[in-house]
């Protein structure tokens, strides 16, 4: 019978669950928001990359009618940051400013215009110190530091020595070398940061909207930042227009709009223009890899042996994290035993980097999978047999104790070489063009919390009242991922109901339990997870009314999803009926679900810092790319390219290749347009013309093959999808260029420019080694 | 104290209503929207041009709205992403962003949705090339396009198969 089959929610294409607001124009984001009364917020920044702040005079400004509230240094209680160890940044500037747009200083005023002749009524003087916007400067003997706690301004060495790498290196037929550098770059969601605060001076309560993807630290960082009581903030996260890692830590626009509403005793709306979303940055840094791989004649890595210097800008952010990752992410993707790796995260007086989507491991997989390429070429080999002939065999444990349960490279490898008909076309195409390939992977979450308080990783919660309608409450951040609507089905599916019963509500901290939020690809997994134990919980409570109301054994209780029945004669009870019957005498039903990782998964102790990259699973990607080369204008047009993703479990295989094209194209931008420039630390692609971010125009057809090698402990065996896939486009590009020209591009962005040159470099080296060759005949 | 700026009385149809407004001539399009229609529909993406989430519809051809002045738009009809479905129902193309997942995060949408309009009242079949030059002004970050291009060539088939115009 059709209405006792459960409804299916898992494995299917679902659009999102908030979907309708989103595309009929009634989806709030943070500026959306406006009450008659709602004051403006604007910022004063620094004109100087680095300096002492000598004095400071608001008064003209607080005195200027209109104006409600200035607010500096002064505010605030304490200074802000991501990890306890280096909480180093202020909401505004206390005492020195460190690059360029800092802030130090912001109003609250009835109007634009007032708020803006506030600003300038604000008298700073500043004494100029040296300012370096290079690694190489900061780091030179003598430089004035940053931070005094940061000798040589050194945000953070990084380093460990693993197997035997001199020996290895020996030992190998073919021992090669690069040296890349690859340009900053910013994440450019498309909302520009906003926060909405409103505070009730009679209850001294604030309760504020931020365009964040961590509602949790923002609250924390609040509390702090203004000395306030945790409790008598709430934080309620409205739609989040995307975030790809620049709202994975708190904004000094979320504290000043709080700073503001409090001492305005009113309600504050900040909203950056995109200019000041470009200068709050935390992006993905520059950075210089020296590479070093021995490989065998069969294409076997013995050894790797790298270098990565990272440009972090002015403060700590997650700049320790980032350089950690640089490093032990070398592991996890092939079987690689010996690896040596030493990293130095740099303090500049740029604006500061962060987690862009792939944190940390982009660059260094760049390097990696250009230098396998050419050696592969050396050593005659095809690039997917290099690939083939260093997979790793699951389950297993890498060499820096990372944990890898399931692992489909292999048939990610298969998919996308038949599906671009690499074996066929490969070396055949026309003049100027060129196919190139590379893998990549990354962590489904990262297995140990930033802030180790002993609660679990996430927490779900489920009430059924008198309607039969469940409501899942989750602080999981959804900024567009799909993250409520995986939710949703997840709990859907265990309970065999349709989708449609299920209302999500995500992130507001009056009502949904803690979540430390949406980064490093952990949501699927972990409240993925914590849905699946909730959805569980709430069934044994409705078997159990189930078996009250029919008279039977709990073992006995057949769950259909939408009928509860004892046997297959019996017509049985319906949900409806299961809920009422569960409510009596107990009232409204609310059942939690928890989610852990396993300490297995929570990264070895071989070398300091070496949690990082732990997880309890990692996703897999290989990609083809193909170009056509202008000879004349060095114009790269991407022509097509193949993706496959080991996901595990495509939970919802429409929003699963959503994530994955959008990756793989993010990845395209940063290889081929995308860069952040300063001059003297002014920003001077601060716009998104100058900053180019690819147009529909020159964006290319994205296949993508879903590959699910299951892991074991994932919500019906799902990994992570939004970020794998996002490193393999750059290597797979460059080496497509290679393929199509005969150069390797070393720098990146590869832009028309940089091309050129290395084409007119090949032909001016080409003519004299045949001159040579004349010369020697 | 304020400088005074010349203001003007504004009459123009906006999602089908005829309304007058009086504005400061250097109101934009966009803020008059959003702070005196409320009408938070339209998005401000950039400082000005260069993204297109601001795209509205005026007398039906699509414009950035943070580039025009509202004053300039006396006795025009205007249309935004808030009017375009009528009693609830999703349009064809709302439905085919919301069923191909040509919206992730929603930032784009509007202006994407209100640049697509356009195009498939002016070509009811459009290749593809049509789609990437009429949406070549609008910036999305999430889809990477490919589902964009799917939502409006859904919405296309959908409206060409006889489902009513809204
Ligand atoms: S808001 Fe970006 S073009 Fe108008
Ligand atoms: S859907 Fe997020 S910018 Fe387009």
């Amino acid at each position: 019978m059709n209405e006792t089959s459960p409804a299916q929610s898992i494995g299917v294409p679902k659009p999102l669950v908030d979907g309708p607001e989103k595309t009929t124009g009634k989806a709030m984001f943070a500026a959306d928001f406006q009450t008659a009364e709602t004051l403006v917020g604007r910022i004063l920044r620094s004109p100087v990359a680095h300096a002492n702040i000598i004095a400071m005079d608001i008064a003209k400004a607080e005195a200027l009618p209109g104006v409600h509230a200035v607010v500096t240094e002064a505010d605030c209680s304490d200074s802000y940051g991501v990890l306890p160890i280096a909480m180093n940044e202020w909401a505004l500037a206390r005492g020195r400013v460190r690059y360029r747009g800092e802030p130090v200083a912001a109003v609250a005023a009835i109007d634009v215009a007032t708020a803006q002749r506030a600003l300038d009524l604000i008298e700073v003087t500043y004494e100029e110190l040296p300012a370096y916007f290079t690694a190489e400067a900061a780091r030179a003997e003598g430089a004035v530091l940053l931070h005094d706690d940061k000798p040589g301004n050194i945000e953070r060495d990084a380093e460990f020595d693993l197997g035997d790498v001199d020996a290895e290196l020996a030992a190998a037929d073919l021992v090669r070398e690069i040296d890349v550098n690859c340009a900053e770059v910013c994440q450019v969601q498309m909302e520009p940061h906003a926060a909405f605060a409103e505070y009730d001076g009679a209850r001294e309560r604030l309760t504020i909207r931020p365009s964040t993807q961590v509602p949790f630290y923002v609250h924390k960082m609040l509390a702090r930042t203004m000395g306030m009581a945790e409790g008598h903030i709430r934080v309620i996260k409205p739609h989040i227009g995307g975030g790809f890692g620049s709202r994975t830590e708190t904004l000094q626009s979320d504290l000043i709009a709080g700073l503001l509403a409090r001492k305005a005793r009113a309600t504050v709306k900040v909203v950056l223009s995109r200019e000041e979303t470009f200068i709050t940055h935390r992006g993905r840094p520059e950075s210089r890899i020296k590479m070093k791989v021995g490989m065998k004649a069969d294409g076997t890595i013995t050894a790797v042996d790298f270098t990565v210097q990272q440009r972090g800008g002015a403060y700590s952010g997650y700049g320790i994290v980032t350089i950690l990752y640089s490093g032990s992410m070398i592991y996890g993707l092939y079987n690689i035993v010996s690896a040596r790796f030493q990293g130095v995260r740099v303090l500049t007086n740029t604006p500061p980097c962060g987690a862009f989507r792939g944190h940390g491991t982009v660059k260094t997989r760049f390097a990696f999978e250009g230098l396998i390429d050419d050696m592969a070429r050396e050593l005659g080999l095809d690039p997917f047999a290099v690939r083939r002939a260093n997979l790793l065999v699951a389950p297993t444990m890498t060499e820096n104790d990372l944990l890898v349960n399931s692992y489909g490279l292999d048939q990610c490898l298969d998919w996308v070489e038949n599906a671009s008909g690499w074996k066929s076309r490969k070396g055949k195409l026309a003049p100027n063009k060129g196919l190139g390939m590379a893998c990549s992977h990354y962590i489904s979450g990262a297995s140990k919390p930033k802030h180790w308080t002993g609660e679990p990783h996430a927490t779900i919660h489920l009430r059924v009242d008198w309607d039969a309608s469940i409501t899942l409450l989750t602080g999981a951040a959804e900024i567009g991922q799909g993250s409520s609507t995986v939710m949703a089905q997840c709990v859907a599916e265990t309970l065999g109901v349709d989708m449609g019963r299920i209302n999500v509500i995500s992130s507001d901290s009056a009502l949904t339990p803690k979540d430390n939020g949406s980064y490093s690809s952990r949501v699927t997994f972990m409240v993925g997870n914590a849905s699946i134990d909730a959805a569980q919980n709430l069934k044994a409570r409705l078997v159990e009314a189930a078996a009250r109301k029919l008279e039977i054994p709990a073992a006995d209780v057949e769950c259909l999803g939408e009928v509860y029945r004892g046997g297959q004669q019996d017509q049985g009870l319906t949900f409806e009926e299961v809920v009422m019957e569960a409510l009596s005498g107990e009232g409204t039903i609310t059942v939690k679900g928890n989610y852990d990782t396993i300490p297995e998964s929570w990264g070895g102790r071989k070398y300091r810092g070496a949690a990082i990259g732990g997880t309890m699973a990692f996703s897999y990607a290989a990609q083809v790319v193909e170009v056509t080369v202008d000879p004349h204008t060095a114009e790269i047009t991407v022509d097509k390219v193949w993706v496959a993703h080991d996901c595990g479990k495509a939970l919802n295989p429409l929003a699963v290749e959503g994530q994955v094209q959008g990756s793989v194209w993010m990845g395209m931008g940063q290889a081929m347009s995308e860069e952040t420039a300063f001059h003297e630390g002014l920003p001077l692609a601060a716009n998104m013309l100058d900053y180019r971010v690819p147009t529909i125009i020159e964006s290319p057809p994205i296949e993508v093959g879903i590959i699910e090698a299951a892991d074991p402990h994932g919500p019906f065996g799902a990994k992570e999808a939004g970020e794998g896939s996002l490193s393999g486009f750059l290597p797979a590009l460059t080496n497509a260029v290679a393929d199509a020209m005969g150069v390797r591009a070393a720098e990146l962005p590869l832009t028309p420019d940089r091309l050129l040159e290395l084409l007119e470099k090949k032909v001016r080296e080409d003519a004299a080694t045949s001159g040579r060759n004349r010369g020697a005949a | 104290m304020t400088k005074t700026i010349a203001k003007t009385v504004l009459s123009l149809n906006l999602n089908g209503v005829v309304r007058d407004d009086v504005i400061p001539d250097n109101l934009l399009l966009v803020d008059y929207l959003r702070e005196k229609a409320s009408l938070t529909g339209t998005k401000i993406g950039c400082d000005g041009g260069e993204c297109g989430a601001c795209t509205v519809l005026i007398d039906g051809r699509p414009r950035h709205a943070c580039l025009t002045l509202a004053a300039t738009c006396q006795d025009s009809e205007i249309e935004t992403i808030d009017g375009l479905s009528r009693d609830s129902r999703l349009t064809a193309l709302q439905r085919g962003f919301n069923e191909k997942l040509g919206a992730q995060c929603g930032f784009c949408t509007p202006g994407m949705i209100m640049a697509s309009e356009a195009l498939l009242r002016r070509i009811p079949n459009p290749s593809e090339t049509d789609i990437r030059d009429a949406l070549a002004a609008n910036i999305c970050r999430c889809t990477g396009y490919v589902k964009i291009i799917e939502a409006v060539q859904f919405a296309a088939q959908a409206l060409t198969e006889g489902e009513p115009a809204a």
